[in-house]
């Protein structure tokens, strides 16, 4: 067993104990097929939890996407995202990196890995769900047929907010809700309100 | 604190073992019997119960066997637990997240080990003025003063409830019973076993005989045959189990009642609560009950109580 599978199998754990976190499927049973998991954000502790509540077999296929300035830095940071989980670094900037960003992107799902995006673009306050940047879009309009599973996090801005860094363990939850898929005639604003309102509808259930 | 395995302590776990026997039987036979929706949902929940009292008893069981240390940890950990579910569905801001630190690292463990430590002292008044005193003072040194006193209180109930009250649990290791020295895991047994057998029979009755409820606002499951039976009949088995305390039998009689009344009293309370935060379970933990905090609603109000009756009348 190689120390990255130790890591990850250790991570999974403490997770699961500090966020006491527990996954519901109410609409769809977890699927093997390559999806996009598309959450809000408010929280470092997201993309782990997100990760920790799929199911094993599933978890070893789904790729957090992750922003390069903060993820992508010499030393643990680096080890644990890009080794341990797994994660596709992206470039937030604008400009010609966001069409490498997307190239990576479609080019793992087309691997056969899913993907954790977290469209809001940044961790908001947990209270409001932001406006979805264009992100999604363009995974969905590059792969139609890809599945979007709108993924809402409840009470992780609790746990761990924005700009502190010890936790307190509350028990957090994870929804995973039916899957999205772009429509043929659907306009880029008409999708993002929908993918907002299908996770804004998730905090309701 | 030693490890206590006298002979009355054996007969008491041997006691819940049978009752726990008995349960399973039950829910076995029932099983084949019962065919109806309703029915089945019940027998269903009542064999999660059962299997779940089973765990239970074998970590009570083992904390026991360790001495103190192995009841102080494990009434600690019940109420972090406990303090975890409790502030989950209570809404607090984003300011309280140093003040909830604090309350789950440092008052929870520093609680324990006055218990531990037998300072009866400080263990009296740690949480009720210290940490009482010290919740709005971290909070506001936040700085944000919306819902301030509801919030602020929130977080104290929390800490009394599931940390201080519970404690008195454990804390009856430290008396000192002229002609009982160092039996306390004895009485520590002895109150759980009654106030949870009186939560059990309040369930059996209710189930089997209920008919008027009580009040079908806080709790609409508790009905007026199921809580006086059930108190009765715990009394009456609290009375009968004089033997394994230093109380006389009409003692123990008494004890057991005022117990078993404020364990109703504190399941009544724990209602309340949830019906205000719009939820049925405090949480998932125990399969059958519910969370941590739903199955030692009684216990919070009846052990520190018992405590200080003890103390009083004992010591």
């Amino acid at each position: 067993m190689s120390l990255e599978t130790l890591a990850a199998g250790a991570l999974t754990a403490l997770t699961r104990l500090v966020t006491g976190v527990r996954a519901r499927w109410p609409d769809e049973a977890p699927s093997t097929s390559p999806r996009v998991y598309f959450a809000n954000h408010s929280s470092h502790l997201d993309t782990l939890v997100i990760w920790a509540s799929l199911p094993a077999t599933l978890r070893a296929r789904t790729r957090p996407v992750a922003a390069s300035d903060y993820w992508d830095r010499p030393g643990l940071r680096r080890w644990l995202a890009l080794r341990v989980l797994r994660a596709l670094p992206v470039d937030r900037s604008d400009g010609c990196g966001k069409r490498e960003a997307l190239r990576r992107l479609i080019e793992a799902l087309d691997q056969g890995d899913s993907l954790i995006l977290f469209p809001e673009g940044t961790r908001g306050d947990g209270a409001a769900i932001g406006e979805l940047r264009s992100g999604l879009y363009h995974v969905a309009r590059e792969r139609p047929e890809a599945a979007l599973v709108p993924v809402f996090l409840e009470n992780l801005s609790r746990i761990l907010p924005k700009g502190e860094f010890l936790p307190v363990p509350l028990i957090g939850r994870v929804t995973f809700g039916a899957p999205i898929r772009l429509g043929t005639d659907e306009t880029r604003q008409a999708f993002l309100q929908r993918a907002r309102a299908a996770l804004i509808d998730l905090r309701n259930r | 604190m030693n490890p206590l395995w006298d002979r009355e302590i054996l007969m008491l776990l041997g006691g819940v073992v049978g009752l726990l026997a008995l349960g399973t039987t039950v829910g076995l036979v029932l099983d084949r019997r019962v065919t109806s929706d309703a029915g089945r949902a019940v027998v269903v929940n009542l064999k999660a119960r059962v299997r779940s009292w089973w765990v239970m008893t074998a970590a009570f069981a083992a904390a026991l066997a360790t001495g103190g240390v192995g009841s102080v940890i494990l009434f600690g950990l019940l109420s972090f637990i406990a303090l975890r579910e409790f502030i989950t569905l209570t809404p607090t801001r984003r300011a309280d997240h140093r003040t909830l630190f604090w309350a789950f690292f440092v008052f929870v463990p520093i609680q324990y080990i006055l218990v531990y430590r037998e300072w009866y002292g400080l263990f009296a008044i740690f949480i009720p003025v210290y940490a009482f005193l010290f919740v709005p003072v971290r909070s506001a040194l936040a700085g944000d003063t919306e819902d301030f006193l509801a919030r602020t209180a929130k977080i104290q109930w929390g800490l009394m409830i599931a940390v201080y009250c519970v404690s008195h649990a454990p804390a009856l290791l430290m008396l000192q019973i002229p002609g009982y020295d160092g039996e306390g895991a004895k009485l520590l047994l002895y109150l759980v076993i009654v106030v949870q057998l009186s939560d059990v029979l309040q369930y059996v009755f209710g189930k089997t005989l209920g008919r008027r409820r009580i009040l079908p606002k806080v709790s609409p499951n508790k009905t007026w045959e199921g809580t006086l039976g059930g108190i009765g009949t715990a009394t009456l088995i609290g009375a009968l189990l004089w033997w394994a305390t230093p109380f006389s039998p009409w003692a123990a009689a008494a004890i057991a009642l005022l117990i078993n009344l404020a364990g109703f009293a504190g399941g009544v309370c724990l209602s309340a609560i949830k019906r205000d935060l719009g939820v049925k379970d405090f949480g998932t933990l125990i399969e059958g009950h519910g969370g941590v905090l739903d199955r030692i609603d009684s216990l919070c109000f009846a052990a520190p109580l018992f405590f200080h009756v003890v103390r009083y009348f004992y010591t």
